[in-house]
Protein backbone atom coordinates (compact mmCIF):
# COMPACT_ATOMS: atom_id res chain seq x y z
CA UNK A 1 0.00 0.00 0.00
CA UNK A 2 1.34 3.50 -0.76
CA UNK A 3 1.88 5.96 2.09
CA UNK A 4 1.07 9.37 2.16
CA UNK A 5 4.09 11.28 2.91
CA UNK A 6 4.32 14.69 5.26
CA UNK A 7 6.69 16.76 7.05
CA UNK A 8 5.90 17.27 10.35
CA UNK A 9 9.30 18.81 11.78
CA UNK A 10 12.04 21.63 9.80
CA UNK A 11 15.19 22.44 10.83
CA UNK A 12 17.96 25.33 9.14
CA UNK A 13 21.18 26.62 9.79
CA UNK A 14 21.88 29.19 7.12
CA UNK A 15 23.49 32.17 7.02
CA UNK A 16 21.41 34.42 7.32
CA UNK A 17 19.69 32.73 10.49
CA UNK A 18 20.07 30.16 12.52
CA UNK A 19 17.00 28.23 13.75
CA UNK A 20 13.73 28.61 12.64
CA UNK A 21 12.58 31.84 13.78
CA UNK A 22 15.34 33.39 12.60
CA UNK A 23 15.22 31.96 9.43
CA UNK A 24 12.21 33.02 9.20
CA UNK A 25 12.40 36.31 9.99
CA UNK A 26 15.10 36.39 7.82
CA UNK A 27 13.76 35.42 4.59
CA UNK A 28 10.77 37.74 5.15
CA UNK A 29 12.07 40.43 5.25
CA UNK A 30 14.60 40.07 2.63
CA UNK A 31 17.80 39.87 5.22
CA UNK A 32 21.47 39.01 3.79
CA UNK A 33 23.77 36.33 5.08
CA UNK A 34 26.76 37.35 3.01
CA UNK A 35 29.51 39.02 4.57
CA UNK A 36 33.16 39.93 3.54
CA UNK A 37 35.59 36.84 4.28
CA UNK A 38 38.80 37.92 5.57
CA UNK A 39 39.89 34.54 4.96
CA UNK A 40 39.06 34.42 1.28
CA UNK A 41 40.75 37.96 1.14
CA UNK A 42 43.88 36.80 2.89
CA UNK A 43 43.96 34.00 0.45
CA UNK A 44 43.62 36.51 -2.54
CA UNK A 45 40.08 34.83 -4.28
CA UNK A 46 38.69 36.53 -7.05
CA UNK A 47 35.11 36.20 -4.73
CA UNK A 48 36.18 37.54 -1.06
CA UNK A 49 32.55 37.20 -0.17
CA UNK A 50 30.34 34.76 1.21
CA UNK A 51 27.34 33.23 3.08
CA UNK A 52 28.37 30.94 6.71
CA UNK A 53 26.56 30.14 9.41
CA UNK A 54 27.02 31.73 12.65
CA UNK A 55 27.24 29.12 15.46
CA UNK A 56 29.13 30.35 18.70
CA UNK A 57 30.82 27.92 20.96
CA UNK A 58 27.62 27.56 23.59
CA UNK A 59 25.27 26.67 20.69
CA UNK A 60 27.75 23.94 19.73
CA UNK A 61 27.67 22.46 23.19
CA UNK A 62 24.14 22.24 23.22
CA UNK A 63 24.25 19.68 20.38
CA UNK A 64 27.73 18.04 20.91
CA UNK A 65 29.72 16.97 24.23
CA UNK A 66 33.04 18.61 25.24
CA UNK A 67 34.61 15.56 24.34
CA UNK A 68 33.03 15.17 20.62
CA UNK A 69 34.54 18.89 20.05
CA UNK A 70 37.92 18.05 21.09
CA UNK A 71 39.89 18.25 17.60
CA UNK A 72 36.48 18.86 15.97
CA UNK A 73 36.71 20.41 12.77
CA UNK A 74 33.68 20.06 10.36
CA UNK A 75 31.79 22.50 9.89
CA UNK A 76 29.47 20.44 7.55
CA UNK A 77 28.83 17.96 10.39
CA UNK A 78 28.33 20.90 12.58
CA UNK A 79 25.48 23.05 10.82
CA UNK A 80 24.03 19.12 9.94
CA UNK A 81 23.47 18.12 13.22
CA UNK A 82 21.87 21.44 14.72
CA UNK A 83 20.11 21.33 11.81
CA UNK A 84 18.78 17.90 12.31
CA UNK A 85 18.13 17.73 16.14
CA UNK A 86 16.07 20.69 15.85
CA UNK A 87 14.69 19.28 13.31
CA UNK A 88 13.86 16.42 15.12
CA UNK A 89 12.34 18.18 18.38
CA UNK A 90 10.60 20.91 16.47
CA UNK A 91 8.48 17.18 14.98
CA UNK A 92 7.76 16.36 18.89
CA UNK A 93 10.51 13.58 18.41
CA UNK A 94 12.32 12.56 21.84
CA UNK A 95 15.75 12.62 22.46
CA UNK A 96 15.34 10.51 25.06
CA UNK A 97 18.13 7.40 24.72
CA UNK A 98 16.82 4.05 25.03
CA UNK A 99 18.34 0.58 24.71
CA UNK A 100 16.80 -0.25 22.00
CA UNK A 101 17.17 1.54 18.70
CA UNK A 102 14.54 3.20 17.02
CA UNK A 103 13.70 0.54 13.92
CA UNK A 104 10.93 2.72 12.17
CA UNK A 105 13.27 5.95 12.07
CA UNK A 106 16.49 6.30 9.47
CA UNK A 107 17.93 9.73 8.16
CA UNK A 108 19.35 10.51 4.70
CA UNK A 109 21.31 13.31 5.24
CA UNK A 110 23.23 14.26 2.15
CA UNK A 111 26.60 16.30 1.88
CA UNK A 112 29.08 16.92 -1.13
CA UNK A 113 32.15 16.65 1.17
CA UNK A 114 32.82 15.91 4.76
CA UNK A 115 35.35 17.95 7.30
CA UNK A 116 37.03 19.34 4.51
CA UNK A 117 39.20 21.21 6.80
CA UNK A 118 39.77 18.30 9.37
CA UNK A 119 41.01 16.35 5.85
CA UNK A 120 43.34 19.01 5.25
CA UNK A 121 44.65 19.05 8.92
CA UNK A 122 45.00 15.12 8.48
CA UNK A 123 47.14 15.32 5.45
CA UNK A 124 49.41 17.59 6.93
CA UNK A 125 49.92 15.52 9.86
CA UNK A 126 50.38 12.33 7.50
CA UNK A 127 52.78 14.33 5.35
CA UNK A 128 54.79 15.00 8.63
CA UNK A 129 55.21 11.43 9.45
CA UNK A 130 52.43 12.06 12.30
CA UNK A 131 50.29 9.72 11.26
CA UNK A 132 49.37 8.44 14.60
CA UNK A 133 48.79 11.55 15.82
CA UNK A 134 45.42 12.21 13.81
CA UNK A 135 43.25 10.86 17.23
CA UNK A 136 40.14 8.84 16.78
CA UNK A 137 38.12 10.78 15.20
CA UNK A 138 39.36 11.88 11.77
CA UNK A 139 37.91 9.25 9.94
CA UNK A 140 34.30 10.00 11.58
CA UNK A 141 34.93 13.73 11.01
CA UNK A 142 36.04 13.11 6.90
CA UNK A 143 33.94 10.00 5.96
CA UNK A 144 31.16 11.95 3.43
CA UNK A 145 28.74 10.08 5.60
CA UNK A 146 30.14 11.37 8.96
CA UNK A 147 26.77 13.51 8.83
CA UNK A 148 24.26 10.70 8.73
CA UNK A 149 26.64 8.63 11.45
CA UNK A 150 26.86 11.47 14.05
CA UNK A 151 22.91 11.80 13.77
CA UNK A 152 22.49 8.20 13.70
CA UNK A 153 24.15 7.96 17.23
CA UNK A 154 22.53 10.65 18.47
CA UNK A 155 18.74 9.85 17.71
CA UNK A 156 19.72 6.09 17.99
CA UNK A 157 18.13 5.77 14.84
CA UNK A 158 17.51 2.33 13.83
CA UNK A 159 16.14 2.41 10.04
CA UNK A 160 18.61 3.09 7.09
CA UNK A 161 20.82 5.82 8.10
CA UNK A 162 22.66 7.43 4.69
CA UNK A 163 24.27 10.09 2.77
CA UNK A 164 23.63 10.93 -0.81
CA UNK A 165 25.81 13.00 -2.77
CA UNK A 166 25.10 14.82 -5.98
CA UNK A 167 26.40 18.01 -6.33
CA UNK A 168 23.74 20.96 -5.73
CA UNK A 169 20.73 18.66 -6.10
CA UNK A 170 22.13 16.74 -2.79
CA UNK A 171 19.23 18.06 -0.71
CA UNK A 172 16.49 18.13 -2.86
CA UNK A 173 17.42 14.60 -3.79
CA UNK A 174 17.35 13.54 0.11
CA UNK A 175 13.79 14.58 0.08
CA UNK A 176 12.53 12.69 -2.42
CA UNK A 177 15.02 9.24 -1.43
CA UNK A 178 13.03 9.59 2.47
CA UNK A 179 9.63 10.25 0.56
CA UNK A 180 10.23 6.98 -1.37
CA UNK A 181 11.25 4.81 1.29
CA UNK A 182 8.19 6.26 3.61
CA UNK A 183 6.03 5.86 0.73
CA UNK A 184 6.98 2.08 -0.20
CA UNK A 185 6.62 1.43 4.13
CA UNK A 186 10.11 0.49 5.01
CA UNK A 187 10.33 3.06 6.90
CA UNK A 188 7.83 5.39 9.36
CA UNK A 189 9.76 8.25 9.71
CA UNK A 190 13.30 9.76 7.86
CA UNK A 191 15.10 13.15 8.99
CA UNK A 192 16.16 14.24 5.34
CA UNK A 193 18.59 16.85 4.58
CA UNK A 194 21.66 17.66 3.82
CA UNK A 195 24.46 20.12 4.64
CA UNK A 196 27.92 21.53 3.15
CA UNK A 197 31.02 22.40 4.52
CA UNK A 198 32.23 26.30 4.46
CA UNK A 199 35.44 28.02 3.85
CA UNK A 200 38.38 28.45 1.29
CA UNK A 201 38.84 24.63 0.81
CA UNK A 202 35.39 23.70 -0.60
CA UNK A 203 35.02 27.40 -2.77
CA UNK A 204 38.04 27.45 -3.94
CA UNK A 205 37.11 25.32 -6.81
CA UNK A 206 34.24 27.22 -7.81
CA UNK A 207 36.55 30.33 -6.86
CA UNK A 208 38.89 29.06 -9.88
CA UNK A 209 36.20 28.63 -12.27
CA UNK A 210 35.48 31.88 -12.20
CA UNK A 211 31.89 31.00 -11.47
CA UNK A 212 31.54 33.65 -8.63
CA UNK A 213 31.08 36.68 -8.53
CA UNK A 214 34.19 38.87 -7.84
CA UNK A 215 32.47 42.32 -8.06
CA UNK A 216 30.91 42.73 -4.82
CA UNK A 217 33.98 42.43 -2.31
CA UNK A 218 33.17 45.71 -0.88
CA UNK A 219 29.41 45.48 -1.36
CA UNK A 220 29.01 41.94 -0.08
CA UNK A 221 24.83 42.25 0.76
CA UNK A 222 24.37 42.84 -3.15
CA UNK A 223 26.68 40.23 -4.49
CA UNK A 224 24.42 37.69 -4.76
CA UNK A 225 21.73 38.91 -7.55
CA UNK A 226 19.73 36.34 -8.75
CA UNK A 227 17.55 36.90 -12.02
CA UNK A 228 19.22 40.49 -12.15
CA UNK A 229 20.72 41.75 -15.31
CA UNK A 230 24.07 42.87 -13.56
CA UNK A 231 24.11 39.09 -11.44
CA UNK A 232 27.67 38.51 -12.61
CA UNK A 233 28.46 35.10 -10.84
CA UNK A 234 27.24 32.59 -7.63
CA UNK A 235 28.20 34.08 -3.94
CA UNK A 236 30.02 30.58 -2.27
CA UNK A 237 27.37 29.56 0.68
CA UNK A 238 27.22 26.88 3.44
CA UNK A 239 24.66 26.31 5.89
CA UNK A 240 22.48 23.41 6.30
CA UNK A 241 18.36 21.98 6.27
CA UNK A 242 16.74 19.29 7.68
CA UNK A 243 13.19 17.73 7.33
CA UNK A 244 11.69 15.00 9.44
CA UNK A 245 9.25 13.07 6.49
CA UNK A 246 6.65 10.84 7.90
CA UNK A 247 4.16 8.42 6.83
CA UNK A 248 1.12 10.31 7.09
CA UNK A 249 -0.71 8.10 9.72
CA UNK A 250 2.16 7.97 12.08
CA UNK A 251 1.87 11.74 12.15
CA UNK A 252 -1.66 12.27 13.09
CA UNK A 253 -1.79 9.01 14.98
CA UNK A 254 0.60 11.01 17.25
CA UNK A 255 -0.90 14.19 16.96
CA UNK A 256 2.02 16.06 15.34
CA UNK A 257 2.01 19.48 13.90
CA UNK A 258 1.72 18.76 10.25
CA UNK A 259 3.89 21.89 7.59
CA UNK A 260 3.04 20.24 4.61
CA UNK A 261 2.95 17.18 2.28
CA UNK A 262 5.29 16.01 0.08
CA UNK A 263 3.35 15.00 -3.26
CA UNK A 264 6.34 13.69 -4.88
CA UNK A 265 8.92 14.47 -7.21
CA UNK A 266 11.26 13.41 -9.57
CA UNK A 267 15.38 13.27 -10.17
CA UNK A 268 17.54 12.52 -13.64
CA UNK A 269 20.13 13.67 -15.52
CA UNK A 270 20.92 15.00 -18.98
CA UNK A 271 23.49 12.29 -19.36
CA UNK A 272 25.67 15.41 -20.19
CA UNK A 273 24.00 15.12 -23.95
CA UNK A 274 22.95 18.08 -26.00
CA UNK A 275 23.59 21.09 -24.57
CA UNK A 276 24.31 19.46 -21.09
CA UNK A 277 27.62 19.26 -20.12
CA UNK A 278 29.86 18.53 -16.70
CA UNK A 279 28.47 22.18 -15.60
CA UNK A 280 26.08 22.93 -17.51
CA UNK A 281 22.33 21.84 -17.72
CA UNK A 282 20.69 19.67 -20.89
CA UNK A 283 17.21 21.81 -21.00
CA UNK A 284 15.92 18.73 -22.58
CA UNK A 285 16.41 16.91 -18.97
CA UNK A 286 15.90 19.45 -17.01
CA UNK A 287 12.11 20.21 -18.30
CA UNK A 288 11.05 16.48 -18.22
CA UNK A 289 12.39 16.29 -14.78
CA UNK A 290 9.76 19.07 -13.88
CA UNK A 291 7.17 17.45 -16.00
CA UNK A 292 7.29 14.16 -14.81
CA UNK A 293 7.67 15.65 -11.20
CA UNK A 294 4.47 17.00 -11.99
CA UNK A 295 2.93 13.81 -13.33
CA UNK A 296 4.23 11.77 -9.98
CA UNK A 297 2.71 14.41 -7.50
CA UNK A 298 -0.55 14.12 -9.70
CA UNK A 299 -1.45 17.76 -10.09
CA UNK A 300 -1.66 19.83 -13.19
CA UNK A 301 0.89 22.83 -13.56
CA UNK A 302 -1.62 25.41 -13.32
CA UNK A 303 -1.98 24.51 -9.61
CA UNK A 304 1.72 25.37 -8.97
CA UNK A 305 1.39 28.66 -7.02
CA UNK A 306 4.89 29.39 -6.33
CA UNK A 307 8.43 28.12 -7.41
CA UNK A 308 11.33 28.25 -5.33
CA UNK A 309 14.23 27.68 -8.30
CA UNK A 310 17.65 26.84 -8.34
CA UNK A 311 18.85 30.31 -9.76
CA UNK A 312 22.27 31.07 -9.01
CA UNK A 313 23.53 34.27 -10.11
CA UNK A 314 24.95 33.25 -12.99
CA UNK A 315 23.95 33.39 -17.02
CA UNK A 316 21.79 30.35 -16.54
CA UNK A 317 19.26 31.76 -14.91
CA UNK A 318 17.62 33.01 -17.96
CA UNK A 319 17.60 29.60 -19.33
CA UNK A 320 15.85 28.03 -15.79
CA UNK A 321 13.18 30.50 -16.28
CA UNK A 322 12.86 29.14 -19.77
CA UNK A 323 12.80 25.98 -18.74
CA UNK A 324 10.31 26.41 -16.22
CA UNK A 325 7.91 28.38 -18.38
CA UNK A 326 8.21 25.59 -21.28
CA UNK A 327 7.71 22.95 -19.31
CA UNK A 328 4.86 24.38 -17.35
CA UNK A 329 3.43 25.72 -20.27
CA UNK A 330 2.65 29.23 -18.31
CA UNK A 331 3.94 32.32 -19.48
CA UNK A 332 3.77 36.24 -18.81
CA UNK A 333 1.29 36.93 -15.95
CA UNK A 334 0.27 33.55 -15.45
CA UNK A 335 3.41 32.29 -14.33
CA UNK A 336 3.59 31.51 -10.60
CA UNK A 337 5.63 33.12 -8.01
CA UNK A 338 9.35 32.05 -8.29
CA UNK A 339 12.03 33.24 -5.99
CA UNK A 340 15.46 32.48 -5.26
CA UNK A 341 16.72 31.69 -1.70
CA UNK A 342 20.36 32.58 -3.04
CA UNK A 343 19.67 36.51 -3.13
CA UNK A 344 20.00 36.60 0.64
CA UNK A 345 21.92 33.27 1.20
CA UNK A 346 24.51 32.62 -1.55
CA UNK A 347 24.90 29.19 -2.84
CA UNK A 348 25.09 26.99 -0.26
CA UNK A 349 26.33 24.31 -2.79
CA UNK A 350 25.04 20.62 -1.12
CA UNK A 351 23.22 22.23 1.68
CA UNK A 352 20.93 24.13 -0.84
CA UNK A 353 18.52 22.41 -1.75
CA UNK A 354 17.10 21.55 1.55
CA UNK A 355 17.78 24.79 2.89
CA UNK A 356 16.10 26.19 0.09
CA UNK A 357 13.37 23.43 0.67
CA UNK A 358 12.94 24.60 4.24
CA UNK A 359 12.07 27.92 3.39
CA UNK A 360 9.75 26.62 0.72
CA UNK A 361 8.08 24.60 3.14
CA UNK A 362 7.87 27.56 5.71
CA UNK A 363 6.09 29.78 2.76
CA UNK A 364 3.34 26.92 2.74
CA UNK A 365 3.14 26.89 6.44
CA UNK A 366 2.51 30.04 7.23
CA UNK A 367 1.11 31.24 3.68
CA UNK A 368 4.07 33.73 2.37
CA UNK A 369 6.38 34.28 -0.80
CA UNK A 370 9.32 35.28 0.41
CA UNK A 371 11.06 38.67 -1.50
CA UNK A 372 14.01 38.07 -3.74
CA UNK A 373 16.47 40.87 -3.16
CA UNK A 374 18.93 42.22 -5.39
CA UNK A 375 17.27 42.17 -8.56
CA UNK A 376 15.42 45.38 -9.12
CA UNK A 377 17.39 45.42 -12.87
CA UNK A 378 15.30 42.55 -13.89
CA UNK A 379 17.02 40.55 -16.73
CA UNK A 380 15.50 40.93 -20.19
CA UNK A 381 15.73 37.98 -21.39
CA UNK A 382 13.32 37.14 -18.24
CA UNK A 383 11.60 39.74 -18.17
CA UNK A 384 10.55 38.89 -21.34
CA UNK A 385 8.97 35.48 -20.64
CA UNK A 386 7.42 36.19 -17.41
CA UNK A 387 6.24 39.58 -16.14
CA UNK A 388 7.82 41.10 -13.09
CA UNK A 389 4.65 41.07 -10.78
CA UNK A 390 5.60 37.34 -10.75
CA UNK A 391 9.01 38.01 -9.12
CA UNK A 392 8.29 39.86 -5.96
CA UNK A 393 10.58 42.22 -4.79
CA UNK A 394 8.70 42.51 -1.72
CA UNK A 395 7.10 40.41 0.67
CA UNK A 396 3.68 38.54 -0.01
CA UNK A 397 1.86 37.84 2.34
CA UNK A 398 -0.92 35.53 1.02
CA UNK A 399 -1.93 31.67 1.27
CA UNK A 400 -0.07 29.28 -1.19
CA UNK A 401 -1.11 25.88 -2.01
CA UNK A 402 1.42 23.97 -3.70
CA UNK A 403 5.14 24.80 -4.31
CA UNK A 404 7.72 23.42 -6.66
CA UNK A 405 11.33 22.93 -5.58
CA UNK A 406 13.98 22.51 -7.96
CA UNK A 407 18.09 22.30 -7.98
CA UNK A 408 20.10 21.43 -10.85
CA UNK A 409 23.89 20.31 -10.02
CA UNK A 410 26.84 19.72 -11.95
CA UNK A 411 27.12 16.32 -13.43
CA UNK A 412 23.84 17.72 -15.81
CA UNK A 413 21.72 16.47 -12.73
CA UNK A 414 18.46 17.86 -11.73
CA UNK A 415 16.02 17.52 -9.09
CA UNK A 416 11.95 18.72 -8.13
CA UNK A 417 9.68 18.08 -5.33
CA UNK A 418 6.46 19.67 -5.00
CA UNK A 419 5.06 20.44 -2.02
CA UNK A 420 1.53 21.18 -0.75
CA UNK A 421 0.09 23.19 2.11
CA UNK A 422 -1.61 19.93 4.24
CA UNK A 423 -5.10 20.29 5.57
CA UNK A 424 -6.44 17.98 7.99
CA UNK A 425 -10.16 16.69 6.78
CA UNK A 426 -11.46 13.78 6.60
CA UNK A 427 -11.33 13.00 3.04
CA UNK A 428 -7.10 13.67 3.59
CA UNK A 429 -6.74 10.35 3.71
CA UNK A 430 -8.65 9.13 0.51
CA UNK A 431 -6.76 11.04 -2.07
CA UNK A 432 -6.19 9.15 -4.71
CA UNK A 433 -2.68 8.56 -6.71
CA UNK A 434 -3.63 8.26 -10.13
CA UNK A 435 -0.59 9.71 -12.04
CA UNK A 436 2.29 7.09 -11.47
CA UNK A 437 2.38 5.65 -14.47
CA UNK A 438 2.63 8.77 -16.64
CA UNK A 439 6.87 8.65 -14.99
CA UNK A 440 9.06 9.21 -17.79
CA UNK B 1 58.40 10.24 40.20
CA UNK B 2 55.93 10.86 42.73
CA UNK B 3 53.24 8.18 42.49
CA UNK B 4 50.11 10.39 43.93
CA UNK B 5 51.22 13.41 41.61
CA UNK B 6 51.06 10.80 38.55
CA UNK B 7 47.74 9.22 39.27
CA UNK B 8 46.08 12.75 39.78
CA UNK B 9 47.57 13.97 36.17
CA UNK B 10 46.15 11.01 34.60
CA UNK B 11 43.35 11.26 36.39
CA UNK B 12 42.61 15.02 34.54
CA UNK B 13 43.82 13.43 31.01
CA UNK B 14 41.42 10.49 31.45
CA UNK B 15 38.79 12.54 32.70
CA UNK B 16 36.52 14.02 29.07
CA UNK B 17 36.73 10.50 27.80
CA UNK B 18 35.33 8.89 31.24
CA UNK B 19 31.69 7.16 30.74
CA UNK B 20 31.73 5.78 34.47
CA UNK B 21 32.07 8.56 37.31
CA UNK B 22 31.83 6.45 40.49
CA UNK B 23 34.71 4.49 39.48
CA UNK B 24 36.39 7.50 38.28
CA UNK B 25 35.96 9.36 41.83
CA UNK B 26 36.71 5.52 43.40
CA UNK B 27 40.00 5.22 40.80
CA UNK B 28 43.16 3.63 42.02
CA UNK B 29 46.49 1.86 40.46
CA UNK B 30 44.30 -1.34 39.93
CA UNK B 31 41.33 0.75 38.08
CA UNK B 32 40.96 -0.56 34.36
CA UNK B 33 39.95 2.16 31.47
CA UNK B 34 37.82 0.30 29.49
CA UNK B 35 36.42 -1.68 31.77
CA UNK B 36 35.86 0.09 34.69
CA UNK B 37 36.31 3.82 33.33
CA UNK B 38 34.15 1.97 30.03
CA UNK B 39 36.27 4.73 27.89
CA UNK B 40 35.55 3.74 24.20
CA UNK B 41 38.27 2.04 22.85
CA UNK B 42 38.25 4.17 19.86
CA UNK B 43 39.30 7.24 22.65
CA UNK B 44 42.02 5.23 23.89
CA UNK B 45 44.04 6.42 21.38
CA UNK B 46 43.43 10.03 22.63
CA UNK B 47 44.12 9.30 26.16
CA UNK B 48 47.74 7.81 25.18
CA UNK B 49 47.91 10.97 22.34
CA UNK B 50 47.49 13.06 25.77
CA UNK B 51 49.52 11.38 27.94
CA UNK B 52 52.64 11.52 25.23
CA UNK B 53 51.70 15.30 25.10
CA UNK B 54 51.69 15.65 28.96
CA UNK B 55 55.15 14.08 29.66
CA UNK B 56 56.67 14.48 26.17
CA UNK B 57 57.23 11.07 25.60
CA UNK B 58 56.47 8.40 22.37
CA UNK B 59 54.62 5.80 23.39
CA UNK B 60 55.59 2.88 20.91
CA UNK B 61 52.87 0.26 19.84
CA UNK B 62 53.66 -2.35 22.15
CA UNK B 63 53.40 -0.14 24.95
CA UNK B 64 50.37 1.01 24.14
CA UNK B 65 48.66 -2.75 23.69
CA UNK B 66 50.03 -3.09 27.35
CA UNK B 67 48.33 0.42 28.68
CA UNK B 68 44.79 -1.26 30.26
CA UNK B 69 44.23 0.02 33.59
CA UNK B 70 46.10 3.15 35.54
CA UNK B 71 48.72 0.73 37.08
CA UNK B 72 50.47 -0.35 33.25
CA UNK B 73 49.96 3.56 32.45
CA UNK B 74 52.29 4.85 35.59
CA UNK B 75 55.33 2.14 34.68
CA UNK B 76 54.89 2.64 31.10
CA UNK B 77 55.46 6.56 32.03
CA UNK B 78 57.80 5.47 34.69
CA UNK B 79 60.27 3.29 31.77
CA UNK B 80 59.58 5.99 28.53
CA UNK B 81 60.70 8.84 31.24
CA UNK B 82 63.65 7.34 32.21
CA UNK B 83 64.63 6.21 28.75
CA UNK B 84 64.57 9.74 27.95
CA UNK B 85 67.04 10.59 30.67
Amino acid sequence: MIKRVVITGLGVVAPNGVGLDAFTHAIKNGISGIKKDPELARLQFSCQIAGKPEISTELSLQYFSELELRNFNSTGILYGVIAGIDAWKDAGLSLEINEEPDWDSGTIFGTGTSGIDKFRESIYKIDDFQTRRLGSTAVAQTMNSGVSAYLGGKLGLGNQVTTNSSACTTGTESILMAYERIQSGQAKRILAGSTSDSGPYIWGGFDAMRVCTFKHNDSPEQGSRPMSASASGFVPGSGAGALVLEDLETALARGAKIYAEVLGGNVNSGGQRGLGTMTAPNPVAVQKCIKSAIAKAGIHPNEIDAINGHLTATSKDSLEIQNWSEALERKGTDFPYINSLKSMVGHCLSGAGSIESVASVLQLHHGFVFPNINCEDLHPEITALIDESRIPRKLIEKELNIIAKASFGFGDINGCVIFKKFKCHPLTLSKGKGAKSENQ
Amino acid sequence: MNKEQTIDELKNIVKPYIVNQEAFDALTVETDFINDLKINSANLVDVILDIEEKYNIVIDNESMERMINVKSAMEIIETKLSERE
